[in-house]
């Protein structure tokens, strides 16, 4: 009880009670029930890019291409249902996650066998996969009277008062909280990240746990590239522009340490939540765009300078009685 | 290097039918050639039927619709080369680059071959005029006439853009406010930007939806923020409350306007241009002078008065609705 009221995600909550009440007080609407729902539906795709992503820093490594990633799987089966209209929601669920992680592994791949560092592979793979989309549609947008409705519908479907874009986030959240704190998996990547050299000594293939991260990051891209284009129904090659720089920036303020080894499924969520909250509450306060940019990026920076305090590992003191000596 | 070959002799077979051609028709035919930035693109196959619809009515024309397989400046080159062995007797070209191709105009201008540039300019040195599918006056008028039209007892409106540094939008939006004053009872009660991506601009659009609840239209000049905007006032239900409306590609909106989130949209008219620039070419061709000032008729669409640089703006953008969007939607 004492860590969790000295911890991280406590302060996050606090963070985002003050935030929401700042914002009710300028527009009251906002915290009413129907919109926060809206709210954390928006943020859903933030969700789960940010939990894939925790994973991959945990292990000492970043993933840049989970927007180009979301956009090539989200092109990907758009064209799909061009071609195949009928293709039940089931399978099209199944493609999008199994291609997300078949260009997740690519990642992965490169960074085990080859050992090139995580951040010039996702940045080169990046740039492949929205490559990718521009040789697949020459440029061509797929348009919401392209796609077939049920494959329009399935995001927006609602179940018990919530969207199963939502519900799915959910399932992710308590799925990977399970994984991370309950399976030799999960405490691989802990330990893989937080100490890489004591990790291999006690028996954990380092460079096989980074590809995992990476299959599952990619995983959770591509299932997000689905439901990113049968949301806002249109696909084409700048979708998600500039977004893995939001999604890392949500891992930053959810707690998750750079350096690896650091951060929890809890704290990417409100990290996330955190960033979403201010993206939806932004547009309703009426503050200028320029001044958009500014907060977003302020509240970026008091994260970090948080992260850097509360991360900080005191020196040791190896010999108490040589200081006490004079 | 293969493709390089494969384009030349693409050129040169089009070289030797429209020689085949030429033989074949009277010698007192007027020949305008109609160069695209690339074969095979739907805005440019339908200017290319405005330009045969031109060539009907002139009579004794004949038109060469041609261009390169890729969109490229050298591409463009080879092309112009073998229109001016050919010997036509005016080029009208929406180019690749604007300063690469002057050289190779300047050689056709020499030869006295007319030279116009159409949708996408030429600097001034290789070309005697440009047309302009619009301007920023007429773009800032329609935008606001396309709500104010479905508004028939005024109401507010609220503007959705690219980002905050555009240059295109906000020359768009700045003419927009200009007009205003002439649309009574139309209220323009914000500016937002969506950035141009999906995500943000669906977020500012609802965000427009809570904050202003008499809302009776969103205008978006950029076609990432008129699809978002669209798909948001789908996804709350009002459609027939709010009309999302703007500037977009009809094979882009045709979704929006059968739901009847968008009643009507404008963009430039493929048609219309490759028609007007036939025109133009002809009238050129036939001994009009092009110099600022100058006023040179385009059949059907008017005529066009040339400012400083010897550029015109065509009309104001076509408006497209259920009426006309399944024509077009195939075609860009």
């Amino acid at each position: 009880m004492k860590r969790f009221l000295a911890s991280r995600e406590l302060l996050l909550l606090i963070a985002i009670g003050l935030l929401l009440g700042v914002i009710s007080s300028r527009f009251p609407a906002f915290i009413a029930p129907s919109n926060l729902v809206a709210v954390f539906n928006d943020t859903s795709p933030l969700i789960l890019l940010a939990i894939g992503q925790m994973i991959v820093i945990l292990t000492k490594c970043i993933d840049l291409s989970v927007a180009a990633n979301l956009a090539l799987t989200g092109m990907v089966v758009s064209l799909i249902n061009i071609a195949v209209p009928g293709l039940p929601i089931v399978v099209m669920l199944f493609i999008a996650v199994a291609f997300g992680a078949v260009l997740g592994m690519f990642n992965g791949l490169l960074v085990w066998k080859l050992a090139i560092p995580p951040i010039v592979v996702t940045l080169g793979t990046m740039t492949i996969f929205r490559g990718t989309i521009f040789l697949l549609t020459e440029g061509k947008w797929v348009n919401s009277h392209e796609m077939s409705d049920t494959f329009k519908a399935f995001p927006r479907t609602e179940i018990l008062g919530l969207p199963v874009l939502s519900w799915i986030a959910i399932a992710v959240v308590i799925l990977f909280t399970i994984v991370m704190t309950r399976t030799t998996l999960g405490r691989a990547f802990y330990a893989a990240g937080g100490n890489p050299h004591a990790a291999t000594y006690a028996g954990i293939n380092v460079g096989r746990t980074q590809f995992w991260a990476f299959t599952i990051s990619g995983a959770l891209a591509g299932l997000t590239g689905y439901l990113w284009v049968s949301r806002f129904a249109v696909a084409y090659v700048d979708v998600a522009g500039g977004f893995e720089l939001t999604v890392v920036a949500a891992c930053v303020i959810g707690g998750v340490s750079i350096m690896g080894g650091i951060g929890s499924v809890p704290g990417a969520l409100l990290g996330a939540l955190f960033l979403g909250i201010i993206a939806n509450a932004l547009p309703v306060v009426n503050i200028s765009p320029f001044w958009q940019m500014a907060i977003s990026g302020g509240a970026i920076i008091i994260a970090v300078v948080l992260n850097a305090q509360a991360n900080r590992t005191p020196g040791r003191i190896i010999l108490k009685r040589a200081e006490h000596a004079t | 290097m293969k493709r390089r070959t494969f384009t030349s002799l693409v050129a040169g077979l089009g070289l030797a039918a429209s020689m085949l051609s030429t033989t074949a028709v009277a010698q007192d035919n007027m020949r305008i050639a109609l160069v695209v930035k690339a074969l095979g693109i739907g805005f440019f196959e339908a200017a290319a039927e405005g330009a045969n619809e031109a060539a009907g009515e002139l009579g004794n024309v004949e038109i060469i619709y041609t261009g390169p397989t890729d969109t490229t400046a050298e591409g463009q080159i080879e092309v112009i080369n073998s229109l001016i062995a050919q010997g036509v007797d005016a080029i009208a070209i929406s180019a690749n680059d604007p300063d690469a191709l002057v050289p190779a105009l300047k050689r056709a201008m020499d030869r006295g071959i007319t030279v116009i540039s159409w949708d996408s300019g030429v600097a001034e040195g290789g070309r005697q005029m440009h047309l302009n599918p619009s301007s920023t006056p007429l773009i800032g008028n329609t935008i606001i006439k396309l709500a104010a039209d479905h508004m028939p007892d005024g109401g507010d409106v609220a503007i959705l853009s690219a980002t905050a540094t555009a240059t295109n939008q906000n020359a768009w939006i700045e003419a927009a406010k200009e007009v205003l004053p002439n649309y009574e009872g139309v209220n323009l009660v914000a500016t937002v930007y969506g950035d141009d991506l999906s995500d943000k601009s669906y977020r500012e659009a609802q965000g427009l939806m809570a904050s202003y609840p008499n809302l009776k239209a969103i205008i978006a000049p950029t076609t990432v923020g008129i699809l978002a905007s669209c798909q948001a006032v789908t996804d709350a239900g009002k459609i027939g409350e709010i009309n999302v409306t703007g500037l977009g590609l009809p094979s882009e909106m045709a979704g929006c306007v059968d739901s009847g989130a968008t009643k009507s949209f404008a963009i430039w008219n493929p048609i219309d241009l490759g028609y007007s620039a036939t025109m133009l070419a002809h009238a050129l061709a036939k001994g009009a002078e092009a110099g600022p000032g100058a006023e040179i008729p385009m059949g059907r669409m008017g005529s066009v008065k040339l400012d400083d640089t010897n550029a015109a703006a065509m009309a104001d953008p076509f408006t497209y609705d259920s009426s006309n969007i399944d024509q077009f939607k195939s075609i860009f």
